[in-house]
């Protein structure tokens, strides 16, 4: 038996096709439309509404608090101010990537750890001989994530206040009705949107405020399949989809260091000691040897391969997972692990990791397509990431 | 000496005898096998104990059989058919239970009730298992090289198993060597914190062997549970369809296909030996059987001291089989059922009576039945692994009924004052009591009852001490040491005289590897 | 304030102060701080009684390696070899001893078990060849796997060849007995359960597992390594004295220049940027050096005196996970004088080990695995006055009990006055059943729990052992996979006590170690941590 969400008695009437899948051990909607469509453009164009409760959470507290999270994360957490939240990788002694995550100032020395996979063992290894308390806290705590343009209009209605006031990665403190809840103006869509956590025992009730209060907004429940393009066009890596973690990946040719998923900007260079520091210094010197790299496969090329059948481009309207030889100059050079049609740009594009120096951006390559159950190659150009990037996400 | 001669005689139709046959057979070898008992397969035997209830009556799980022998010999064309044993639930003495189930996210689910920490550490651990099995994957196909040896073949193979861990790395290497010295006990314990959890993976760790969760060297073991993951071939754990007779049936048809003769009812007497040379065999029965080789199945005491005059081996030889430790542990109770057992931690019927039942509730569980043991009793409250075969297998029993294997550990060998009918009693007693304690209906559902000591395993089986792997699978009986240093590559002293049962690496479990091993080892030396 | 050095070493016991001085040697300038006001760790020698004083341990000398004597010119120092070397009672008032002379001790065995009198010569020379081979691999760095370079690839040819040299059968014997219970290994070669048990339990020494535990075979090897032909217990005492190693190595170590600071403890060890700039003291005073041997245990030194974020969480964890469990405790009586033995006396010279059969070493062992002590532990008495009368007023004597098995952490409540008076009195009671009349001599006691050692001289656990010597911390693996070369993760930081390669007993041995390491990274100018980890 799978765990279901606290907020499962709203969105299991609402899916329509039987459409479920798991997210970390939980059953959640793919989609609650037979088609994702109309979920995606919620995204891009109005409000959607996201269970992202299956993240993992964890409450950490104490005097060490921000010496724990400090030697874990790669970013430096003692520059993380009281109502901030950083995006983080954190790496293992060799400075493969283990989990990524979301780090969250409450207080002084309270704190709340986001992360894809379980990481209560990670946090007390490194808790050793540090005075904090690490508490679990993705049960008791529930999560929406309200993504869109028109998310802070929607918040607005449901909890009165300034919202423009609540600048990116912030977040406080309030209430939705009498309902009290923790904001972040975070998101895993690349757009203007917020993450609500609240207590699981109240997320229904919040559920319901949120859909009342979006309702004039044509708020609408999204799935994973619409929320995966747009972290795709976001250039958001997933976990076990575009890279393995350093803990669970049996061989070091399947890990990542954060320069080769593009986080080189989330190492800190100038923080005390953490883990994998040593490893990622080296790595810093030396250059990675992967590049992460978005990809546009041209659609000329595409067309010609169809048009040969006769047939117009096939195209992944829901986004893939999986692995895709990318090609230059005849070899291999490296693989893209998701990829999709952006029904906003028109483009097919790819998250690739690829071998350095093929990353570059406007390097053509050649992008591997089944067309009529043969292998073909067409055209793609290394475009940097993000391939969205609105400015109201951050204004 | 009359009658026909062979290439090979195969003393024993055990599992590992009836590979070799099968291997030799297909090679061109004119193969005949003898088993004593009118059924084949050795401890993997079926029989139908009593009318309507079939009983894997020894060994009764299938795990580690070697991929290039279902491959080679073709099992599943003649009758190997795996069913799997998805799940493992282990009743706690709060009236909880521990479960472990075929799917990661339900068995993680039902782990992190009992400990998160624990349950995200399932996963971590899991690889590094993997890694360590695919470590010692290759040690498991290799005829052990002797290390005093200065013979080429020795030395190469020293130098290719050298390189081998070389390439390794240190950090596996050391991980491995930790596996190899430590006590399950105290290898659990830095990965998780559930007592229950580590009580039931040690459990697997102690079968077998005359040692408690905390004795030294029973961590290994640990990572057979993962050999068969790798293997691809099948699931860790699963049932024979028809019992694990079915497979020694299936390797019997496999070696009969290729043309080799099979005999059952035929005991061997001695092995006749002239001039240094093995020739033949004499059976029980005064018959005398011509060959050009000899191999037994036969465990190490039996080879070495039974089938030949031990007069004319080395001392060095018969001293290492006199000291080899074979010191039976556990005994088997079967039971024939009229209904199912109902447990308190889980009432009523359910998927995790298709699965194993683990009576292994803590670690001081398994540690005190230990301790009974190591001072000649059998344990009160032993460590049991019950599985109901007929809940995936129904032919296994009348409809509506069901027989129960319930796997014992400690019962030594060497019990105090001697088993006697009366002990055996007073064995399946307390067994079945143990039971009840989570099953209290258990008693009620009892129609027959099937008690076997180490001493009715032996008499039997032949097993010496009633060792289900002949010998004990302890360090210094393992690879070029098992069953003694430099006769550890099937050969003997005796020429044309070989070895091939569990007694020689890699030995234990329905594997197989020592009979494929022996029997192309002797191939290549040019047996004929 | 602040004083500067070129190294500093944690902790004055013998291994310690060889550190130091094998240091001071090579021209590095040195402090060494220890917490107690008296050198020597737990080879010091204390007085428990008024007018008696005991060592630290049982006074056996241990094996100084040749290359420690030779390197620190200690050849001046002498020993008695141990003779007899054990003792157990076999029937009120009979004994069986085994002696330092292969023929004597097989007479006595010869009264008993004929067969075995016959088997002990090559039992106990083979024993010692198997020793021998250990005492190879004990005076270098641990052999590993990723040996690189042709100066460790060179060594590990060598005790190949070594290894080979032994023969085959001697080869083989190594390798079945080093992961054997010992248990095995004497019913492997003996009948009579008193000569059986008087041998195993050299094997279980400070371990909290029994006889029947694999891997016994090794430690009673690692515990005969150097010890004097024939003797199968004990390695022998230091004629000047229980100290007179320890006063020798100090006064070597003051004549090199090494500034001692007692009777004030190392709190921190300083690390900046991964590396480490000093150590600072209890007294609040920092003593500044970029290099540090650490011979206090392991534990002590990563987890207590360093601040954790300068290691890896693996590493953390690995040390987290170094089975200390001390489960020895130590009594010692001031004797009016001794027991009456008769013509037996004599075996008073060397260990009377007070369990005859090995069920009984065994069942000592039982209660331990569940947080208890054992109701008839296995008691372990040696009378140091017979050597060095001085410890003791005018004709009275010292007795000193090493009793196994007292948990240092109990199930059930805690150490305190009355379970350690408790203690005292069961092992007590299992001396005079071995020597009638014991107890009516005692005149003062003393009784030193594990708890009791762990705060006397700072041991985790109160292991004497610095880490148990399970087969799974030994070489390679001591102190834990990766950092057994004697430098720790910290650049700078090595460790030098008995925690590390090649352990306890053999004092100054892994001192050596670190301080030739320490020497050679400080040649080369440059730290070696990618090549641990590789």
């Amino acid at each position: 038996m799978l765990n279901l969400t606290p907020f499962h008695p709203r969105t299991a009437p609402l899916v329509r096709a039987q459409t479920w899948r798991r997210w970390a051990g939980h059953q959640v909607a793919s989609a609650y439309d037979p088609h994702p469509d109309r979920e995606y453009a919620a995204i891009r164009a109005a409000v959607a509404l996201i269970d992202i409760s299956p993240l993992h959470k964890y409450h950490i507290h104490g005097p060490d608090a921000v010496r724990l999270l400090d030697r874990m994360v790669t970013r430096d957490v003692t520059r993380c101010a009281i109502g901030q939240v950083l995006y983080t990788p954190w790496c293992d002694a060799a400075g493969k990537i283990i989990d990524d995550g979301t780090v969250a100032r409450l207080d002084t020395d309270s704190f709340r750890l986001t992360s894809a996979e379980p990481t209560l063992r990670w946090l007390a290894m490194n808790a050793v001989g540090l005075d904090v308390t690490v508490e679990d806290v993705s049960r008791p705590i529930a999560a929406l994530a309200l993504q869109g343009p028109l998310a802070r209009a929607v918040l607005a209605a449901a909890s009165p206040g300034d919202w423009t006031a609540l600048r990116y990665f912030r977040l406080l403190h309030t209430r939705v009705g009498d309902i009290p809840v923790t904001v972040s103006r975070t998101g895993y869509t690349g757009d203007l949107g917020y993450e609500i956590w609240v207590d699981a025992a109240r997320a229904v009730p919040l559920w319901d405020a949120l859909m009342a209060a979006g309702a004039p907004y044509g708020i609408t429940p999204c799935g994973i399949w619409a929320l995966d393009l747009a972290r795709i066009e976001a250039g958001l890596i997933m976990l076990d989809v575009d890279y393995y973690s350093a803990h669970r990946a049996p061989i070091a040719a399947q890990m990542s260091s954060p320069f080769e998923l593009g986080l080189g900007w989330a190492v800190s260079d100038a923080k005390g000691p953490f883990n994998g520091r040593q490893a990622l210094r080296v790595e810093r010197r030396r250059g990675p040897e992967w590049d992460f790299v978005g990809l546009r496969v041209q659609w000329e090329s595409l067309e010609a391969l169809y048009a040969e059948h006769e047939l117009p481009p096939q195209l992944p309207i829901i986004p893939w997972r999986g692995s895709v030889p990318v090609y230059r100059d005849g070899h291999q050079v490296g693989y893209a692990t998701s990829g999709g049609w952006s029904p906003l740009l028109k483009q097919y594009l790819a998250l690739a990791h690829l071998r350095a120096p093929h990353g570059r951006p406007g390097m053509p390559v050649r992008f591997e397509v089944t067309v009529e159950h043969v292998r073909r190659q067409a055209d793609a150009v290394v475009h940097p990431l993000p391939f969205f990037d609105p400015e109201r996400k951050r204004a | 000496m009359k009658g026909r001669s062979y290439d090979v005689v195969v003393v024993g139709g055990g599992h590992n005898g009836l590979v070799a046959a099968a291997y030799l057979a297909r090679a061109g070898r004119q193969v005949l096998v003898l088993e004593r008992r009118p059924v084949l397969g050795g401890a993997a035997v079926t029989e139908e104990v009593f009318p309507g209830f079939r009983f894997s009556v020894f060994s009764y799980v299938v795990s580690l059989l070697r991929p290039e022998i279902i491959r080679e010999l073709d099992l599943p064309r003649h009758g190997l058919q795996i069913l799997p044993l998805e799940s493992t639930i282990t009743p706690l003495d709060n009236g909880d239970y521990l479960g472990a189930w075929a799917d990661p996210d339900e068995s993680r689910r039902e782990l992190a009730r009992h400990s998160p920490r624990d349950a995200e550490a399932i996963p971590v651990f899991g690889r590094l298992m993997q890694r360590m099995a695919m470590a010692v994957r290759p040690i498991l196909g290799v005829v052990p090289p002797d290390p005093a040896s200065l013979a080429p073949s020795d030395l190469r193979g020293l130098l290719r198993l050298g390189r081998h861990f070389r390439d390794l790395g240190a950090e596996r290497v050391h991980a491995l060597y930790k596996l190899m010295t430590m006590s399950s006990a105290d290898y659990l314990d830095e990965w998780f914190e559930f007592d229950p959890l580590k009580a039931t993976k040690s459990a697997s760790g102690i079968i077998g062997t005359f040692l408690g969760p905390r004795s030294p060297g029973s961590a290994y073991v640990l990572l057979h549970h993962y050999m068969g993951e790798i293997d691809g071939a099948f699931r860790a754990w699963g049932f024979q369809k028809g019992g694990t007779g079915a497979i020694s049936e299936a390797i019997a048809r496999a070696a009969r296909a290729r043309g080799a003769e099979i005999r059952t009812g035929e005991g061997v007497e001695r092995v006749l030996v002239r001039g240094g040379e093995a020739v033949g065999v004499a059976l029980t029965s005064g018959e005398e059987i011509a060959a050009r080789a000899v191999v037994s199945g036969l465990d190490p005491r039996r080879t070495f001291t039974q089938l030949v005059d031990p007069g004319q081996l080395p001392d060095e030889l018969v001293e290492g089989v006199r000291r080899y430790k074979f010191r039976g542990s556990s005994g088997k109770v079967n039971l024939a059922l009229d209904g199912l057992p109902d447990l308190t931690c889980l009432p009523g019927v359910g998927p995790h009576l298709r699965g194993a039942i683990s009576i292994s509730p803590s670690l001081e569980y398994l540690e005190r039945a230990y301790d009974d043991a190591k001072y000649g009793a059998f344990s009160q409250r032993p460590y049991m692994d019950i599985v109901i075969p007929s809940m995936i297998d129904p032919q296994m029993a009348p409809p509506g009924k069901h027989v129960m294997s319930i796997f014992v550990q400690y019962a030594p060998y060497h019990l105090t004052g001697g088993w006697s009918d009366a002990q055996r009693e007073a064995f399946g007693d307390a067994v079945v009591e143990s039971v009840a304690r989570y099953a209290p209906n258990l008693p009620s559902l009892i129609r027959h009852r099937q008690v076997l000591t180490p001493v009715d395993i032996e008499r039997i089986t032949g097993l010496s001490e009633g060792n289900i792997f002949q010998g004990e699978l302890a360090l210094h009986q393992l690879f070029f040491l098992r069953p003694v240093p430099r006769w550890a590559r099937y050969r003997t002293p005796i020429r044309g005289y070989w070895q091939c049962g569990a007694g020689t690496h890699p030995g234990g479990g329905i594997m197989g590897a020592s009979g494929r091993l022996a029997a192309l080892e002797m191939l290549q030396a040019g047996e004929r | 304030m602040t004083v500067a050095f070129d190294a500093i070493v944690i902790g004055g016991g013998p291994n310690g102060l060889v550190a130091a001085a094998a240091l001071g040697r090579a021209g590095v300038r040195v402090a060494l701080v220890e917490r107690a006001s008296q050198l020597g760790g737990q080879a010091r020698v204390e007085a428990f009684a008024p007018g008696f004083s005991a060592p630290g341990d049982d006074g056996d000398s241990g094996w100084v390696p040749p290359t420690v004597v030779r390197g620190l010119g200690l050849g001046g120092l002498a020993r008695h070899d141990p003779d007899p070397c054990v003792t157990v009672p076999i029937a009120s008032g009979a004994w069986l001893t085994l002696w330092a002379d292969p023929t004597r001790t097989a007479a006595a065995i010869a009264r008993h078990a004929p067969a075995d009198a016959a088997r002990w010569p090559e039992f106990v020379r083979r024993v010692h060849r198997l020793a021998g081979f250990l005492a190879r691999l004990y005076q270098g760095p641990p052999p590993d796997v990723d040996a690189t370079g042709p100066g460790e690839l060179g060594r590990l040819l060598r005790l190949g060849v070594a290894l080979r040299r032994l023969g085959r059968d001697d080869m083989v014997a190594l390798l079945r007995t080093l992961p054997m219970s010992v248990r095995e290994l004497v019913e492997d070669a003996f009948e009579y359960e008193p000569l059986r048990a008087a041998v195993a339990a050299g094997g279980v020494r400070d371990l909290r597992q029994g006889p029947r535990s694999g891997g016994t075979g090794f430690v009673l090897l690692h515990y005969l390594v150097g010890a004097p032909a024939g003797a199968v217990r004990g390695r022998g005492r230091w004629r000047a004295g229980p100290d007179a190693f320890v006063a020798a190595v100090a006064a070597e170590a003051a004549r090199r220049g090494v500034t001692i600071r007692s009777a004030v403890a190392a709190r921190r060890i300083l690390v900046r940027d991964d590396a480490v700039v000093g150590v600072m003291l209890a007294d609040g005073t920092e003593l500044a050096a970029p290099r540090v041997v650490s011979c206090v245990d392991p534990a002590h030194t990563l987890l207590d005196l360093l601040d954790p974020v300068w290691l890896d969480p693996e590493v953390l964890h690995a040390v987290r996970q170094i089975k200390f469990r001390g489960c020895t405790a130590t009594v010692r009586y001031g004797m009016q004088r001794l027991p009456d033995a008769g013509a037996d006396a004599e075996m008073l010279r060397g260990v009377v080990s007070c369990t005859p059969t090995l069920d009984g070493l065994e069942r000592a062992a039982d209660a331990a695995k569940y947080g208890a002590v054992a109701e008839r532990p296995h008691v372990e008495i040696t009378v140091p006055t017979l050597t060095w009368p001085a410890l003791a007023p005018d004709g009275q004597h010292v007795a000193i009990a090493r009793a196994q098995y007292a948990p240092y952490t109990l199930r059930e409540g805690a150490w305190d006055h009355a379970r350690r008076e408790a203690l005292g009195d069961a092992v007590t009671a299992v001396v005079d059943e071995a020597l009638p009349g014991f107890s009516s001599r005692v005149v003062h006691r003393e009784v030193l729990t594990p708890r009791d050692l762990a705060d006397r001289y700072g041991l985790t656990e109160g292991a004497r052992s610095h880490g148990e010597l399970t087969l799974d911390q030994i070489l390679f693996m001591r102190p834990i996979s990766g950092w057994a070369h004697h430098a720790l993760p910290v650049r700078g930081l090595y460790l030098g006590g008995a925690g590390a390669h090649p352990g306890p007993g053999i004092p100054g041995g892994a001192g050596w170690l670190a301080a030739r390491r320490l020497l050679r990274d400080r040649r080369a100018g440059r730290y070696t941590l990618t090549t641990e980890r590789s």
